[in-house]
């Protein structure tokens, strides 16, 4: 991909304008555990576009009307790769009925894949699942000093879609408390990267030590508009 | 799990006296969640495997931040010296081995200590999330569960039936009948909830498991 410089000096875009990115058929990474930190601005945007026949990589598939779940329960998505579709009923359905293929990945070795593909990595070697029928059946083993360990390949997506607290318009980002989870990984991990932010600031606003992900892992920024839906703990 | 309030939290209390002060605990949804309600040592750290140590106790409604929630989704305090990190992280710390405690639910273990808490072929295939790693790696694990299933079978076994978490990783087992040890000699009965005797406890039970000269009872 050519990347112009002076093209990436403002990277704020319209949210409309970060879903012409995403095409049918293509790899999408979404940061996020149990909706909390999906970017709900860029997930209504994908919502509105129609795009489907989508793999995608996610911790989970959310709640029904939740976040990246939204995209589960309309059927925009082809191959799940997660570790958990436990609070999404229709994923599990459609995987039943064959119109959804799920690929499911240990938690914690998900999030190493992810951030294995965000560095440059091909894989990472784990003991998770290495004496567990299911989780290495296929896999490649290696033995290092006489432990056994699975082969995990690193993953990385066409496209990548985080939320953060605050985006500097270099990109830089901050997340807010738990909603940081996947998404510093799944930042990392994209061919573009696009990061919707609750505030967006100028260059030069964020303290260096406070920020978690260089900006330069992050090509577009959206300001955020803020949930649409209700979540499952709120009284309706 | 369809077991009456007083019942799940006699089976909290008695899963919180196994933490210790200082000690890093995971907390699974259900009733291992009720722990904490149960645990005053200050010193405790309740860690979330989506990127938070030192969870607290549910915020005042109203009060909630929608970003700062366990790893089941629901909204949650921070404890002082609490801190945010990364899921990578989050389970870095547990396959390096600090999580001294993790307690979650279960469909079946077996008396060498198995678990299976993910798969029922063709009926729930919801996907292991961090079972795997916690099981396999926190120091000790405990399970809380009801003693038999909906049909009334036996959930300790001689042998799992069902898909395996981890194999030989269960170090306690708590459910509303009794408490069991896991240890090199095989399931040790160690107290008897009461109203029930250890007799009871053997019907309701699909393995062996010894019994030592003094098992008490729990009122």
């Amino acid at each position: 991909m050519n990347k112009v410089n002076a093209e990436k000096k403002n990277k704020v875009i319209e949210a409309v304008r970060a879903a012409e990115f995403i095409n049918n058929e293509m790899t999408v990474m979404i940061g996020g555990f149990g909706g909390v930190g999906n970017p709900p601005s860029l997930i209504r945007e994908m919502m509105e576009s129609g795009v489907g026949e989508l793999t995608l990589i996610c911790n989970d598939a959310g709640f029904p009307h939740i976040g990246v779940g939204q995209l589960v329960t309309a059927k925009r998505i082809k191959k799940l790769i997660a570790s958990h579709i436990g609070s999404n009923p229709n994923a599990g359905k459609q995987m039943t009925d064959g119109e959804l293929e799920v690929i499911f990945s240990p938690q914690g070795t998900l999030a190493e894949r992810i951030r294995a593909g965000g560095a440059g990595l091909g894989g990472i070697l784990t003991d998770i699942g290495a004496e567990n029928p299911i989780i290495e059946a296929g896999k490649k083993k290696i033995e290092i000093d006489g432990k056994e360990y699975l082969v995990e390949p690193a993953l990385t997506a066409e496209v990548s879609l985080v939320f953060a607290k605050k985006a500097d318009t270099l990109g830089n980002l901050v997340y807010d408390t738990s909603a940081r989870n996947t998404n510093p990984l799944v930042a990392m991990a994209g061919d573009i990267t696009i990061a919707e932010a609750e505030e967006i600031v100028e260059a030069g606003e964020l303290d260096p030590e406070e920020i978690v992900t260089p900006g330069a892992f992050v090509d577009y920024i959206v300001q955020s508009e803020g949930v649409n839906w209700t979540w499952a703990w709120e009284k309706k | 799990m369809g077991m009456g309030k007083e019942i799940r939290n006699a089976i909290a209390r008695r899963a919180a006296k196994e933490i210790e002060p200082g000690m890093i605990v995971n907390l699974g949804i259900g009733i291992p969640t009720l722990v904490a309600d149960f645990v005053e040592d200050s010193s405790v750290m309740f860690h979330a495997e989506n990127g938070v140590l030192g969870t607290g106790p549910s915020p005042a409604e109203g009060e909630e931040n929608p970003h700062l929630c366990n790893a089941g989704g629901f909204p949650i305090t921070v404890v002082k010296g609490a801190s945010y990190f990364d899921s990578a992280t989050a389970f870095a710390l547990i396959r390096k081995g600090l999580l001294d405690i993790t307690i979650l639910g279960a469909l079946e273990v077996s008396e060498k200590g198995d678990l299976a808490n993910w798969i029922v072929p063709g009926k729930r295939v919801p996907g292991m999330g961090g079972a795997i790693e916690l099981a396999q790696k926190a120091k000790k694990v405990i399970i809380l569960m009801n003693h038999t299933d909906k049909y009334g079978n036996p959930k300790i076994v001689k042998q799992c039936s069902l898909p395996l978490t981890s194999e030989k990783c269960v170090n306690m087992i708590i459910t509303e009948m009794a408490v069991f040890t896991i240890e090199e000699k095989g399931l040790i009965l160690r107290e008897v909830f009461e109203p029930f005797t250890a007799e009871e406890v053997k019907n309701k039970t699909g393995a062996e498991f010894l019994m030592p000269e003094k098992v008490s009872t729990i009122s």
